[in-house]
């Protein structure tokens, strides 16, 4: 774990925090982002046909395992779980919740065939929403998102604009269905991803908005 | 650009995947007892089929597990993808 008082976001030096003072005032902006730095991220692999395994997972951090190939489990807001693959998953954490999850992990899985891997900090999250989000990622993106696929719990691991992503779709708005997503990058990746969804979205307008 | 449905991800884009050449290749129980022949066959000599061919893929960009996939190499249409220890599908290799 990187000691908090040197953490450092990679789009750090893009100063987004003044970005949102300026682009407070725009109202016409259709495609919103954010960055939500410093997630808890612990990679967890395991065996999915284990019921010992995933009976522990779930006690100890009382949010079950995904089965289902491309979804989550839990809650977006607090910890929640990306599935990534048969015998993994991606455990996502409030920022600092990453130590205490991890403990209780290592202990639950502990003398099982399993493994936790704390990655927080090799990645930095994206959001992007907005009445044209899903058209910025289309752009440069070949999985299909149309809600009748690819609605709220949904995840993929993908390429965006050539960048290795998982892109997590949290929710949907009540009334105007508008997406809301969650775009996990490499950090050396991430100033060129931002950069990259800014120029998408400037046709229909981009403003930054607070985590 | 293919369209390679993974086991586990369904049909993703050619571009999120690496080869891997043919499948079924099992190494040898006991290599000490092969001469060079049946060593170099192992090792280097590979079908080169013209029609449906059985080849590993893995999903590199997406859940990053490798499969198995049956491939016309003639026409370039998959005739289906399965895991791997698993059976090719009807009618492939
Ligand atoms: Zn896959």
């Amino acid at each position: 774990m990187v000691d908090p008082y040197l953490r450092q976001s990679p789009l750090a030096h893009l100063h987004l925090d003044a970005r949102v003072a300026s682009d407070g005032g725009l109202t016409d902006a259709a495609v919103i982002l954010a960055e939500l730095p410093h997630r808890g991220q612990l990679l967890l692999r395991g065996d999915t046909g284990n019921p010992t395994f995933r009976d522990a997972v779930e006690k100890a951090i009382k949010t079950g395992l995904p089965t289902t190939a491309g979804t989550v489990s839990g809650s977006s807001k607090g910890t929640h779980i990306i599935w990534q693959g048969p015998d993994e998953w991606l455990v996502v954490t409030k920022p600092g919740a990453e130590e205490k999850t991890k403990k209780a992990l290592f202990l639950a899985i502990a003398n099982q065939h399993a493994a936790v891997t704390d990655l927080s900090e090799s990645r930095t999250v994206i959001r992007i929403t907005g009445d044209n989000a899903r058209e910025v990622l289309m752009k440069g993106c070949s999985v299909d998102l149309h809600p009748r696929v690819f609605g709220p719990g949904h995840c993929a691991e993908t390429l965006l604009a050539q960048a290795h992503v998982i892109l997590h779709q949290t929710v949907a708005h009540k009334t105007s269905g508008i997406p809301t997503y969650e775009i996990y990058v490499y950090r050396s990746f991430a100033e060129y991803l931002w950069t990259w969804l800014e120029d998408a979205g400037r046709e229909f307008g981009v403003k930054v908005a607070t985590a | 650009m293919l369209l390679i449905p993974c086991p586990w991800c369904g049909e993703r884009e050619e571009t999120e995947f690496h080869h891997g050449g043919e499948a079924h290749i099992e190494r040898p129980k006991d290599p000490d007892k092969l001469s060079d022949e049946e060593w170099a066959d192992y090792l280097f000599m590979r079908k080169n089929t013209k029609g449906v061919y059985l080849e590993r893929w893995v999903h590199q960009y997406g859940c990053r597990r490798w499969f198995n996939v049956a491939r016309n190499t003639a026409t370039n249409e998959i005739v289906g993808a399965y895991k791997m220890g698993k059976k090719p599908p009807k009618g492939a290799g």
